[in-house]
């Protein structure tokens, strides 16, 4: 709390209400340097909408994603922040009227050059859905698959069991390993879609609002996995879930929906993109603060 | 201002009035409806036990009839003209599995391989993939005697031109259940949920890799049953098979590319039926118990796998 004492004015009881949110869930074993400026950067956005059929369902978004960091977005229903996870590792192309303009890059290669195969990228950049899709199979197959397809066949056990314990569910499941995955919890489900997305080895993880079907044990578990993981994995995570974000986040960005001058069209905008501490403590837009201090919602 | 005092009397009355109306309205229940509900139940009794009424008619018909001539020696024995007691419906049997194993060659790498196509591939927003789609909504409800003519046509003549042979028939038949197998596939792979999809696509899989690998196998117990369903119709397809050459009486097994000619199970009920001796009506009435049987062992079969293997998502 001692951060917030010198602040003063309008806001102040909507800033502390946010801070102290902040300060309970950012545990500090958790907290660590950020935005350092010099850090490897995954993803660089550009200048980026994505239309619907014509129909922008973002606009402008430009922001860079760093290594090893945990960043979130959030914002309101319908602000795009899922559509926009869905450009970075080309999901979006599944749907025919989508399409994706400005600059993408991944590694510094643009993700969206003539020459990149959408395929070879969803093997780099995994993803996490909001419900837990355990493929009707067994535990073990559900993992196995994605190095199966691979044509990693080797030490296929050893990958397995890896992938399980990296998504901290091989001693629930490590006696049950050919029973059928709808036989998990909802909870254990989710952390199985992870343990499949890191059996692929990917390089980044993006994860789409992952604990909203999830009771808050199974999210606690899932939010520790998550800082765990990112030692070795970039991870980025939508959720509508303000306090998720200040829990496990290094970064957050804060998106909102914008209507045009009739109110027909609505799209959504980049707001406020920062260090988590600094974006639900001292926000440097007024929507933000409207939005992480629950004035708006 | 009235006190509370004052308005406690009117409240009163105001709820007893309520009370009244709301148990008026409870037990008038007009007496209009009241027929109206049973005589539409009624109706709708009737309608069922007109659909068993027949059902029972023709069991208990074939049962009357074809007792006496029920017997192993049925399935063993060939057919004749001349000795009824000895006669039999080997070749027909032998022909009908025969015709059956020729459609499901044909039927289940065609029907699943246009149902993937259209169910994955063809993009639903261009005006000739729906136009096919129709179209084979209209196929499956084409009379089968139009297939035996197209067979006749096309395979047993014209372009094919494989004459009278038992594989010309099992293709026609083939034709013929294949919209409905195409039908039960898509059913089958579209229950197959989008997040399944996404999250094979999202590993890196191939759109064919997830198709052949988690698509496919979800859906097999539906498209299984489809199959069997389409199986037991051609099993039980006469009209087509007269066009392309199951009259023959054929007293030898048959094979599936001889000239000779071939026989199934109905057709032979049929020639079996139209000769005016009892003892053959009798044998054709059994030669219906035989094949009530292999339907109704089918189409159970059929449910039986539905109900154990599909998958509720």
């Amino acid at each position: 709390m001692t951060r917030d004492e010198s602040r003063t004015g309008t806001g102040r009881e909507a800033r502390e209400a946010a801070a102290e949110r902040a300060a309970i869930s950012v545990r500090p074993e958790f907290q660590h340097s950020t935005g350092s400026g010099s850090r490897e950067k995954v993803f660089e956005m550009k200048g980026i909408d994505v239309l619907y059929g014509g129909v922008a369902a973002v606009k402008g978004i430009s922001m860079d994603i760093h290594r090893n960091d945990v960043t979130a977005m959030i914002g309101p229903s319908g602000c795009g922040k899922s559509t926009l996870l869905r450009c970075l590792n080309r999901m979006n192309d599944l749907i025919p009227s989508a399409e994706v303009r400005g600059e993408l890059l991944y590694h510094g290669e643009d993700l969206y050059g003539p020459a990149v195969d959408p395929v070879q990228v969803r093997k780099l950049i995994g993803m996490v859905f909001q419900k837990p899709n355990p493929f009707p199979k067994s535990i073990y197959d559900n993992v196995a698959f994605g190095p199966r397809i691979l044509g990693r066949k080797d030490d296929l056990d050893a990958t397995v069991e890896k992938a399980l314990r990296g998504a901290a569910l091989w001693d629930e499941v490590k006696d049950r390993l050919d029973s059928n995955a709808f036989g998990l919890s909802g909870g254990q489900q989710q952390r199985l879609c992870i343990a499949r997305c890191i059996a692929v080895e990917p390089d980044t993880i993006l994860m789409d609002e992952p604990c909203s079907a999830l009771d808050p044990i199974s999210t606690g578990k899932i939010e520790d996995l998550m800082i765990d993981l990112k030692q070795e994995f970039s991870i980025v995570i939508v959720t509508h879930n303000m306090q998720q974000a200040a829990r496990v986040s290094d970064r957050t960005a804060f998106l909102m929906v914008e209507l045009d001058a009739d109110e027909d069209n609505r799209w959504g905008r980049l707001v406020e993109y920062d260090e988590t501490e600094k974006v639900f403590t001292n926000p440097s837009d007024r929507r933000t603060e409207d939005y992480v201090s629950g004035k708006v919602g | 201002m009235t006190g509370p005092g004052a308005a406690a009397p009117r409240n009163r009355l105001a709820m007893a009035g309520a009370r009244a109306t709301t148990q008026a309205m409870l037990r008038d229940q007009p007496r209009g409806d009241v027929i109206r509900n049973a005589v539409f139940a009624g109706l709708l009794l009737l309608a069922i036990l007109i659909a068993l009424a027949g059902l029972l008619a023709l069991l208990i018909q074939a049962f009357t009839q074809g007792a006496s001539a029920l017997s192993t020696d049925l399935f063993t024995n060939p057919p004749s003209t001349a000795f009824p007691e000895k006669a039999g419906f080997r070749t027909a049997i032998i022909g009908s599995l025969e015709l059956i194993a020729g459609v499901i060659l044909f039927v289940v790498p065609v029907g699943i391989g246009a149902a993937i196509y259209l169910e994955e591939y063809a993009d639903k927003s261009k005006w000739w993939n729906r136009l096919i789609e129709v179209n084979i909504q209209n196929l499956a409800a084409v009379p089968s005697i139009i297939y035996g003519i197209l067979g006749l046509a096309f395979i047993v003549r014209g372009p094919l031109d494989l004459g009278f042979i038992l594989a010309a028939g099992s293709l026609t038949l083939a034709l013929l259940v294949l919209p409905m197998v195409i039908i039960a596939a898509r059913e089958a792979i579209r229950a197959v949920p989008d997040s399944i999809r996404q999250g094979s696509l999202a590993l890196g899989a191939t759109q064919w890799q997830t198709i052949r690998s988690q698509v496919l196998p979800a859906s097999i117990p539906g498209i299984a049953t489809g199959v069997i369903l389409a199986v037991s119709r051609a099993l039980g397809e006469t009209a087509p098979l007269l066009l392309v050459g199951a009259t023959v009486f054929v007293t030898f097994d048959p094979t599936p590319f001889s000239p000779d000619g071939y026989s199934a199970l109905p057709v032979q009920i049929f020639n079996y039926a139209v000769r005016p001796q009892e003892e053959f009506q009798a044998l054709a009435a059994a030669g219906i118990i035989v094949m009530l049987g292999v339907l109704l062992a089918m189409n159970s079969f059929a449910i039986w796998l539905r109900n154990r293997y599909e998958q509720r998502w």
